[in-house]
């Protein structure tokens, strides 16, 4: 297994766009911090880059990255290779080198500038978009035999996540305005990585006396020790889960 | 050593294989032969596991190949359409094969015959159709595999390099290797296999020795026997 990562990490390393992608985090985030003095905002402002920006660029680079490595991936499937070692390589070579970016550039300039738990927080969330989506990214690819197609459904899946999940959640929320709705809402934003890692995030900073009643339940939640830990499964079945189907639908493509 | 049994795949409509059974034995050189779209490329790479039969099942010294990979050590292929990497050199991919295969017998005849050292350098995207084909075939028996399976292996290299190939399959021939080889071009085959494996739409129209297929047809060169089995088929 070791031999293939080496062989796609050689690859992604001569790669500008991993390298753009370091860069512009960087700057961003050195450009938020430096923007104001309270370097509070500078996290809500870099948690809109970890939980926006980083889920796009992971899930369409992996996506496209995976069909252009189609030559790539139907040579080696000839030699003495399992499937799943083969699949599951190249999804550690693309995870640990977008993880790799997004460490140099947002974890050093949050070291530098807000070394809390809330910034740890920040840096573990945006770690785990980066995962998440590139296994989302690795299904969609496996799923889909087209290109176009693959890299429009894996834009509409990051669009679901970030925008149409939420305008759902808004209008079932004010369908049932009626109803005590504290506790499904803590159901609804475990569907959704996205949401979870805000919520996590919003609660460590403090503000969440301004989100009224159910930022008091959801801290009661998300505040404990059970909470936590319940969210961090859920990231964890968000990180393997789609992996692990790819790795079962690749075992039976025919190249 | 390398046995089909009822092997069937579908490609949507298409049935690209349908039931179909061979038998490959050690020693023997075989000529997988058929129209265009007959399923012999299918065939092979349902051997080499690339393809999933929808059902039957493939066995490579009695062991089903289904979900098994060491196998694969043991074959040299070359595609007919070799794809590889563009932005790695001829020497990068050769290094790369080297490292997955980790053998230490090395049969570098080919890339020595072919010149490949010279070109190393050169990334893939660069290279010509028949220079890929002559990294293709070098990659095959690169690591002297006991069985080969070559598809249209002479397609795209010109004359000198053609003879080079074949020269280095009879090489091998005689070194009691199974050896699978598609072509179109029968002439070239003529000297070369033992038996004939016909395929016709998916279905397998026979599997004849020469000797056997010069006594139906009564026809000596290959190439007319052949043209007399397609009139009457």
């Amino acid at each position: 297994m070791r031999t293939i990562v080496k062989y796609v990490m050689l690859d992604l390393l001569k790669n500008r766009i991993v390298m753009g992608y370091t860069l512009l985090l960087l700057v961003l985030s050195f450009g938020m911090f430096s923007i104001d003095e309270n370097s509070t905002k500078g996290v809500l402002s870099l948690m809109n880059i970890a939980l926006i920006f980083v889920p796009l660029i992971s899930i369409i680079f992996s996506t496209i990255y995976v069909y252009n490595s189609a030559e790539f991936i139907e040579l080696l499937v000839a030699q003495p290779l399992k499937r799943k070692t083969l699949w599951l390589s190249i999804y550690s070579g693309l995870a640990l080198s977008l993880a790799v970016a997004f460490l140099i550039g947002v974890g050093v300039p949050v070291l530098i500038y807000e070394s809390s738990a809330t910034g740890l927080i920040l840096v573990v969330s945006g770690l785990f978009q980066t995962l998440i989506f590139t296994g989302i990214a690795l299904l969609a690819s496996v799923k889909t035999r087209d290109k176009a197609k693959g890299i429009g459904v894996s834009i509409l899946t990051w669009f679901v996540f970030t925008l149409i999940y939420d305008a759902i959640v808004m209008l079932l929320l004010f369908q049932f305005s009626d109803y005590p709705l504290e506790k499904p809402m803590i159901a609804l934003t475990m569907l959704n990585p996205v949401d979870l890692s805000r919520i996590l995030i919003l609660l460590k900073l403090d503000i969440s006396a301004m989100m009224g009643y159910t930022g008091a339940v959801f801290n009661e939640f998300f505040g404990g020790q059970l909470g936590m830990l319940v969210s961090a499964i859920v990231l964890l079945l968000w990180t393997t889960v789609p992996v692990w189907l790819s790795v079962k639908q690749f075992q039976k493509k025919d190249l | 050593m390398l046995i089909a049994s009822n092997v069937t795949k579908t490609f949507g409509k298409l049935k690209a294989l349908d039931n179909v059974s061979v038998t490959c034995n050690k020693g023997q050189t075989i000529a997988l032969i058929g129209p265009n779209g007959s399923g012999k490329t299918t065939l092979i790479k349902t051997m080499l596991g690339m393809v999933v039969p929808d059902s039957g099942f493939i066995t490579f010294d009695q062991h089903n190949i289904l979900h098994s990979w060491h196998y694969r050590e043991r074959i040299g292929y070359m595609p007919q359409i070799g794809r590889y990497p563009d932005n790695m050199t001829i020497a990068q991919v050769m290094d790369m094969m080297k490292d997955i295969r980790k053998s230490d017998v090395l049969d570098e005849d080919l890339v020595n015959e072919f010149n490949l050292p010279a070109l190393a350098h050169k990334k893939m995207r660069t290279l010509s159709g028949g220079t890929r084909q002559k990294v293709s075939a070098s990659l095959a028996f690169l690591f002297n595999p006991d069985v080969l399976i070559l598809d249209e292996p002479t397609a795209g290299l010109d004359p000198l390099s053609s003879e080079i190939l074949k020269q280095k399959i009879v090489a091998e021939k005689e070194k009691g290797k199974l050896i699978l080889i598609t072509s179109h071009i029968l002439s070239e085959l003529d000297d070369l296999v033992t038996e004939i494996i016909y395929m016709q739409e998916g279905k397998l129209q026979f599997h004849k020795s020469i000797a056997q297929l010069q006594e139906d047809t009564g026809q000596v060169k290959l190439t007319q026997a052949i043209a007399h089995v397609m009139k009457t088929h």
